[in-house]
């Protein structure tokens, strides 16, 4: 076996973001089914959300290759 | 996965040093250049860069060229580009944001033109995938931001608004202060470029990996071709999933522009 041990430390700091989005899009999507009238802002709010949390998986990404 | 395809390319034995990954997004140079000690060769990437650009000229000076009240239906399906974009400008931003539909539109078809060449017969590779394309392009929605912040709310401001947002406890600016500064200025360009390029990135990898599986597998006899039809009938699947995800990515570019126009437009309540 070869390889480089930062893939899987990649793959560990994957699961937090991907709780946390899994999260915010689930609540997301049931306050948009309850207010419909809402879905603009919940959807503007969701994405501020999405790329905060995501930012996390990114910078894993980026240090996955740096280091 | 890759030294199983070099194996089955080579006949059975691979013994060697695969190529980094990096030999599929580095091509060699058709015209060298330097300029003042800049690299400024033209490779491969560079030609895809200038032909999408060019398309995107062609594209919309005809469509503007004759534009018509009634729209015929090119017309029609360039004024659907810019009437999504307008939708985003105006549900995010608010009614200010017709002033920056042109600025969306441009981020968005530039992208999507870009990614587009990933999937496209003979250029198959998206220039979005080296870094400096997302990079600058992050920058531009960077220097819009924070350029219309200081022109709306004043220097003080919107870096007051965005340092100390009001309505906290003041002991906690320590905290929030440096929080607020990296987020604002450096993690919002960052992951606004790596999003695009590790997509971009990802995708291209996922793309030649199919193709060379059905380029090895498939003429080797005995039991090899079976991988190879799977490959063929994987194809087309792959390249549904990358023209989403090329979508995807140009639509959350544009959206989260607008996000951070948005943003800085009014102050912090």
């Amino acid at each position: 076996m070869t390889g480089s041990l930062n893939v899987l430390g990649y793959a560990v700091a994957t699961i937090g973001p991907a709780i946390g989005l899994a999260l915010g899009i689930s609540k997301a999507i049931e306050s948009m089914a309850r207010q419909p009238e809402a879905a603009g802002m919940v959807r503007t709010t969701m994405f501020i959300g999405v790329a905060v949390v995501e930012a996390l998986a990114l910078l894993a990404f980026v240090l996955a290759f740096a280091l | 996965m890759l030294n199983v395809l070099a194996a089955a390319e080579w006949g059975g034995e691979f013994e060697g040093v695969l190529d980094p990954i990096s030999a599929l997004f580095e091509f060699p140079p058709i015209l060298e250049l330097e300029l003042f000690g800049v690299d400024l060769s033209i490779n491969r990437t560079i030609i895809i860069a200038w032909l999408g650009t060019i398309f995107i000229g062609v594209l919309f000076t005809l469509g503007a060229r004759k534009a018509e009240v009634i729209p015929g239906k090119f017309q029609a399906f360039l004024e659907m580009i810019i009437d999504l974009n307008r939708t985003i400008a105006l549900e995010i931003i608010g009614p200010k944001g017709t002033k920056f539909v042109p600025l969306l539109t441009t981020l968005f078809v530039t992208i999507f033109v870009l990614n587009f060449s990933k999937i496209f017969p003979l250029f198959m590779m998206p220039p979005t995938s080296r870094a400096a394309w997302p990079l600058f392009l992050a920058l531009t929605t960077w220097l819009v931001f924070i350029g219309v912040g200081i022109k709306e709310q004043g220097f003080a401001g919107y870096f007051g608004g965005i340092l100390f947002p009001p309505g906290v406890p003041k002991a906690l600016y320590i905290i929030l202060t440096p929080i607020e500064l990296l987020s604002n200025l450096v993690l919002r360009p960052f992951t606004l470029a790596v999003r695009l390029f590790a997509n971009m990135v990802a995708g291209h990898i996922l793309v030649v990996i199919t193709l060379v599986t059905i380029h090895v597998f498939l003429p080797s006899m005995p039991v090899g071709w079976m991988v190879g039809v799977f490959g063929l009938i994987a194809a087309p699947l792959v390249f549904a999933f990358e023209l989403f995800i090329i979508g995807l990515q140009a639509y959350i570019f544009g959206m989260l522009s607008a996000v951070y126009i948005g943003s800085s437009l009014e102050a912090h309540h």
